[in-house]
């Protein structure tokens, strides 16, 4: 079945709700991609995801891997652009003129009013991923080590999701 | 999420001069594709190091505007930063050139990625390190939020916001789109323009 259709109809939506960054569209993305169109499952979302944050580049280039299980090469492609186009225009166009917009007030109230709600967001699409990643002690006593630590030093976080990956190989094998 | 610790070249980039003479599409290519390729653990720090200090291409306080941009807009901060210095640069070529090149580099290897985990994930040890990740990447997205509360939160009254968010979306299931313009309405009232002082005070972002 051609998946291709719908997949750029979910992620150009998608994109669009990616206010203050990518988490901000992962509760919509887990109901669309994972409950509704079943490209993948929760599990393998929360993966694709975590794996995605050690990839240079833009940290949700994770996309195109659900565009290529679930319309191969094409997929992927239809998948990229769907996500990037249509926030790219948009930012291309409110460019020119939000700079003329400097001097109207408003300007300012709307940026500090979207802070806390891209915040929010965030924070919301975290609980909803944290549902299916904290799922006992050891996560989540990783979690927060993690939290800690890169509040703490200015470590590379990328480094830090590394080396989660030997905690966990050792943790969590199965004896 | 671009925001996390690590930065290289965090250095304030004091006089450097913005002369781009003509800078080519190609070279924008080039340049992202420099930055995608080796911006791990956030695009951010990478961005300033190579626009601002190396390639003179904007100066600080314009980036900072870019990135107040970019972080308002929707989008993610890294291909909303290509969008606009790629438009300040060589129009919409640029800004096409820019997101390309930031975006393949990561792009080719989730896709690479993808495959080799649809066909091993299921390997025990490849669980097992993955359970690790996704803690990990909780952990990240949390000290994300921790960073930006410090950094753009203009008043204690935005932590009501970001609860009314995390509310509507993950108890009221509101949805995201719905969500944003609700609470998004409600805060950007609150922070109506007030009078001058508050002005000159919102001039540093």
């Amino acid at each position: 079945m051609n998946q291709i259709p719908a997949l750029v109809r979910v992620f150009s939506y998608l994109s669009i709700l990616t206010v203050g960054g990518g988490m901000a569209a992962f509760p919509e993305m887990k109901i669309l991609t994972v409950d509704v169109h079943q490209w993948l499952d929760f599990k393998q979302l929360i993966h694709l995801y975590s794996v995605g944050q050690m990839a240079p580049g833009p940290n949700m280039m994770m996309i195109v891997s659900i565009g290529q299980w679930a319309g191969g090469t094409l997929g992927a492609i239809a998948v990229f652009i769907a996500f990037f186009g249509p926030t790219a225009i948009l930012a291309f166009v409110v460019a020119k003129g939000w700079r003329k917009l400097e001097k109207w007030p408003w300007r300012t109230s709307i940026q500090r009013g979207l802070a806390p709600v891209s915040i929010g967001l965030l924070l919301a699409g975290c609980f909803s991923m944290a549902k299916g990643a904290i799922t006992g002690l050891e996560t989540g006593a990783m979690a927060v080590a993690v939290l800690l630590i890169l509040l703490q030093y200015k470590i590379n976080p990328a480094l830090l999701v590394l080396a989660s990956a030997v905690v966990g190989l050792f943790t969590f094998m199965p004896k | 999420m671009s925001e996390m610790a690590a930065r290289p070249g965090m250095q304030p980039t004091a006089g450097a001069t913005v002369a781009p003479a003509e800078v080519s599409t190609f070279q924008i290519f080039l340049e992202f594709l420099i930055i995608g390729a080796t911006s791990f653990g956030g695009v951010v720090p990478y961005l300033r190091e190579s626009l601002v200090t190396k390639c003179h291409w904007v100066d600080d306080k314009e980036f900072v505007e870019m990135l107040s941009i970019s972080q308002s807009l929707p989008g993610l901060n890294a291909t909303n930063m290509a969008v606009l210095v790629g438009e300040k640069l060589r129009g919409w070529m640029g800004s096409v050139a820019g997101v390309l090149g930031m975006c393949l580099p990561g792009g080719l290897l989730m896709f690479a990625v993808g495959i080799f985990y649809r066909h091993h994930g299921d390997h025990v040890w490849v669980t097992a390190a993955l359970k690790g990740v996704a803690a990990a990447a909780v952990g990240l997205i949390l000290s994300t939020v921790v960073s930006l509360s410090k950094k753009s939160l203009s008043s204690k009254f935005d932590f009501v916001f970001i609860a009314l968010t995390v509310i509507a979306v993950n108890r009221l299931h509101l949805g995201v789109p719905k969500t944003l313009v609700a609470v998004g309405i409600l805060a950007i009232l609150f922070h109506y323009p007030r009078k001058k002082e508050e002005q000159k005070a919102s001039a540093t972002p």
